[in-house]
């Protein structure tokens, strides 16, 4: 018999053998997310500061490696202005790999939980540099340079400075080194860097590539969203873990109390009859419910229909104004051009709640962007640039919308972009790159893009009007001259005929008298396959094509 | 028997076509110089206004006029066509040339702004002039391509450019004349003639040629090469309407030659807004499918496409009167066509010693 030896794994150390679940799972791939996670960890610093941030980024390449693959070293650099990070607690933060300590809900950015020590671990892994943190909460400014101890799963501090900061700088600063593979993610970081801009419209965003090319993407406001509120989870959304460690800290003195302590949206007559429900007595200690009552509770959450709607204040919508703002800006959308951004309720899925944000944009510059319509998909200000055709927003765009509903054509270019904000984006794999078919998400997206598409058709016809008016005022032009010239030439006369009358004429036309010809076009064009609707949403597409018929009036 | 000259007949015919179109121009001009979108009103040429006339033996357009006008975004481009068509063929007329459709076709593709998807649009173009003016095309100079050809004692005398005055007699050339704008537009002066042959095809058009036919029966031959071109047909009209020539007409035994012979009677629909392309009195002598049979011709079967189209020419009201009528019937009763060559079997010459004058003795 063979002696097997087992050990337990520090946290760090299943991250190390298991990088690839957290998007390290190549070397241009690595870049890209470890860039992703130190901006966005430098966004929620500025956020919680309620400051609009200014985040300098620069990456450039330390050594070229003489190996197949053709990866390199590069140096990273993620400057913001947030909030600072407190000297004592900069080892902790950076190097270690912790669970949530908190049984609160939010909306956060954070794909993983771990901020940006992922990426310095990759970044240890593969040159064995150390990482160096600057950071300043307004005090002295502290500098660690540290490594990662992955079995203990703590900090190995090489170095702690500490400068004097006569400017009352705030902010941080994290440099490290990585291997990568840098020109082949090229065009997504850049993807990245303009999505994260468009939908942090108050985001100051300056990047320098290693080919010392300068990116600047300016905000295009200083308003910031409201933060999100902290709340206690809904019973919905809880689980068994969740619950026995809520049971096992607790210091409410029986279920009842426990139920109005740890939850929201229950009070005592809720309580009472939830835990009636659930088959559990609500005089008992919390602490001496069986691991088979835990079990039954929360099975018992899910069950039960009377709880109040989950509380979406720990939500944090952009707004349909800055939402609009960023994309006008980052597109480069003139006054010409159509956007209509739209706000749903709260909704909840499982528990959680969620708001979808959506916008529509068409007209001369997207056509620039080329035919079709190009889909940009954020969850929690977070831009997801992979896997498209597998997200449910593809689905909605592709399948559920009958896009000829909006006279939107084959050829029509349009841009649609799917903001998803909830405590628990819905995602369908580790990847974390699309969403899941979660059926309430699906059905609220689609009911966003149909809310902006409304505005969509108006547009569309007004632009067909117009592009009618002007093909008119063409073929005018073109043929009455031909007319006036060979009619003289026919009759023997000296002079052309006048036709300037009659193409005032024309141009006073109202486009829509007659032209049988353009009226046929608009229904050529299958494009789209036909949609599953759902019935009640039926209903409000034909008050659409009513509303129409007003405006053509 | 020499014909009665109709002096300069080809001069005036010029000149009037010549004011038509200008008069056409004129129209428009003075309807742009008062502020409007000119506009003409012409017959419509759409199959429900197309009738047959019992009265003049052919079909004819009805009362139902169209308006052109430049003012709706779907005519604008046919009537700068027709304005330009116009104008290209009193330069035509001016300069005593001729043009097929396909030149002109080629000639707009010239102009800037006078576009045309293909040929057809410019064809049918040229025939709303022809409707407009109520004049046909070869007044002013538009032709199509030539095939057909003729021969015999008929001496004409040229009008065309060059060649003016000048005579030449039909039977000059051995393999006959080709039916051109110069033939089409000349004089007739002198035949000894008594009646037409019009034959089908080529084969036996030669072989009337050789076999001296034209002596043999006092006839002048003419060759129409399938269905006869509208010059061809006017030609025929000519020499039966003025010089009160009978005119006989000999094509295959099937439904298609059949209606060749139609058509050389009565028009077609495609040009009932013409006058002078029919000969009402023009007689269809063969082959017959009573031919068929009386003569024991090798035959070959029917197709599905020969029954559909006799099934078609039953419906048409001019194929009521016989010999039509019963030779239709006959052809479906045998399900059995025959072609001109199909004499062939009796030897060469049987069909100018024979068939021939056993056919015309009979009419």
């Amino acid at each position: 018999m063979t002696q097997q030896e087992y050990q337990s794994v520090s946290p760090s150390d299943f991250f190390y053998r298991n990088r690839e679940i957290a998007g390290f799972s190549n070397p241009s791939r690595a870049i890209y997310v470890g860039v992703r996670e130190l901006l966005e960890n430098s966004l929620d610093a500025c956020e919680s500061a309620q400051r609009p941030p200014n985040i300098y980024l620069r990456i450039s390449e330390v050594s070229t490696q003489n190996n197949e693959n053709g990866t390199a070293i590069y140096y990273i650099r993620v400057e913001d202005n947030g909030t600072g990070v407190p000297a004592e607690q900069i080892p902790a933060c950076f190097t270690q790999v912790f669970y949530g300590s908190k049984y609160t809900l939010k909306q956060s950015r954070g794909t993983f939980g771990l901020g940006g020590t992922m990426t310095i671990l990759f970044g240890q892994i593969t040159t064995h540099k150390p990482v160096i943190v600057t950071s300043s909460t307004g005090e002295e400014i502290h500098q660690y340079e540290m490594m990662i101890d992955i079995q203990r799963n703590q900090a190995q501090i090489l170095r702690h400075s500490i400068y004097a900061n006569e400017k009352k700088w705030q902010g941080t600063i994290v440099e490290l080194q990585m291997e990568g593979d840098y020109p082949r993610i090229q065009s997504r970081m850049i993807e990245y860097l303009k999505q994260t801009a468009m939908v942090n419209p108050y985001l100051d965003l300056t990047f320098v590539d290693p080919k010392n090319r300068l990116y600047r993407f300016e905000r295009g406001t200083v308003k910031m969203p409201p933060l999100p509120k902290t709340v206690r989870p809904h019973p919905h959304g809880i689980d068994v873990e969740t619950f026995r460690r809520l049971i096992s800290i607790t210091k409410s003195k029986d279920m009842k109390n426990f139920m109005i302590d740890h939850f929201q949206g229950i009070g005592s007559i809720t309580a009472e009859r939830f835990l009636a429900f659930a088959g559990i007595d609500s005089k008992q200690k919390p602490i001496n419910l069986s691991p088979e009552e835990i079990v039954k509770a929360v099975y018992a959450a899910k069950d039960y229909s009377d709880f109040i709607r989950p509380d979406s204040s720990c939500l944090s919508p952009i707004s349909p104004e800055l939402l609009e703002t960023g994309i006008k800006k980052e597109l480069d959308l003139t006054d010409d051009d159509f956007i209509k951004t739209v706000q749903r309720p709260a909704a909840t899925y499982s528990g959680y709640p969620f708001v979808i944000e959506a916008a529509i944009v068409a007209g001369k510059t997207v056509r620039k962007i080329g035919q079709g319509i190009h889909l940009y998909r954020f969850a929690n200000r977070i831009p997801l640039l992979f896997d498209e055709s597998s997200c449910v927003s593809f689905k909605v765009i592709s399948k559920n919308i009958n896009w000829k509903t909006y006279k939107v054509e084959q050829d029509t270019s349009l841009v649609v972009v799917i903001h998803v904000c909830s405590t628990k984006i819905p995602y369908k794999s580790v990847g974390k790159e699309f969403l899941a078919d979660q059926p309430e998400v699906e059905k609220e997206i689609t009911n966003a893009i149909r809310e902006a598409a409304r505005d969509l058709r108006i547009f569309i016809s007004r632009s067909y009007k117009l592009e009618r008016q002007r093909h008119r005022l063409n073929i005018f032009g073109k043929y009455l001259p031909k007319i006036a010239e060979f009619a003289k030439k026919l009759s023997d006369r000296i002079d052309i005929p006048a036709i300037e009358k009659l193409l005032t004429e024309v141009s006073k036309d109202k486009a829509n008298d007659d032209d049988e010809e353009e009226n046929g076009s608009l229904e050529n064009n299958g494009i789209l396959p036909e949609p599953e609707e759902i019935v009640e949403e039926i209903i409000k597409e034909v008050e659409v094509v009513d509303d129409d018929g007003k405006e053509n009036k | 028997m020499t014909m009665a000259k109709k002096t300069n007949e080809a001069e005036r015919q010029r000149d009037t076509i010549e004011k038509s179109l200008k008069q056409l121009g004129n129209l428009i001009y003075d309807q742009i110089n008062e502020g409007e979108f000119p506009w003409i009103m012409m017959q419509s040429r759409s199959i429900d206004n197309i009738q047959y006339d019992t009265a003049v033996r052919q079909y004819i357009l009805g009362d139902r006029m169209i308006k052109r006008h430049s003012r709706n975004i779907k005519h604008i481009r046919p009537f700068t066509q027709l304005v330009w068509t116009a104008w290209f063929a009193r330069e035509l007329v001016k300069l005593r040339k001729t043009s097929t459709l396909r030149e002109v076709y080629y000639s707009a593709r010239g102009q800037r702004d006078i576009e045309y998807a293909d040929q057809q649009e410019s064809d049918n173009i040229i025939t709303d002039l022809e409707v407009a003016l109520n004049k046909a095309r070869e007044e002013f100079g538009i032709f199509p391509e030539e095939r057909s050809a003729i021969f015999g004692d008929l001496t004409i005398e040229y009008t065309v450019p060059g060649y003016e005055g000048r005579k030449t007699n039909l039977t000059d050339h051995p393999d006959g004349v080709m039916v051109g704008p110069a033939v089409t537009s000349s004089e007739f002066v002198e035949t000894t003639a008594n009646k037409i042959l019009v034959i089908e095809k080529g084969a036996m058009f030669t072989r009337l040629v050789e076999e001296q036919a034209h002596k043999k029966f006092n006839a002048i031959l003419i060759h129409t090469a399938g269905q006869s071109p509208r010059s061809t047909r006017s030609i025929i009209h000519r020499l039966n309407k003025d010089y009160n020539m009978p005119v006989y007409i000999f094509t295959d035994g099937d439904p298609w030659g059949v209606h060749i012979a139609m058509v050389i009677v009565s028009g077609s629909a495609n040009a009932a807004h013409l006058r002078g392309l029919t000969t009402p009195d023009a007689k269809w002598i063969g082959v017959w499918a009573s031919d068929i049979i009386n003569y024991k011709l090798p035959t070959e079967n029917l197709t599905d496409f020969d029954k559909k189209r006799l099934i078609e020419l039953q419906e048409d009201p001019r194929y009521k009167e016989e010999p039509w009528n019963r030779e239709i019937e006959t052809f479906i009763k045998i399900q059995k066509k025959a072609e001109l060559e199909a004499f062939s079997r009796y030897g060469l010459t049987y069909i100018v010693d024979k068939y021939l004058p056993e056919k015309l003795a009979e009419s």
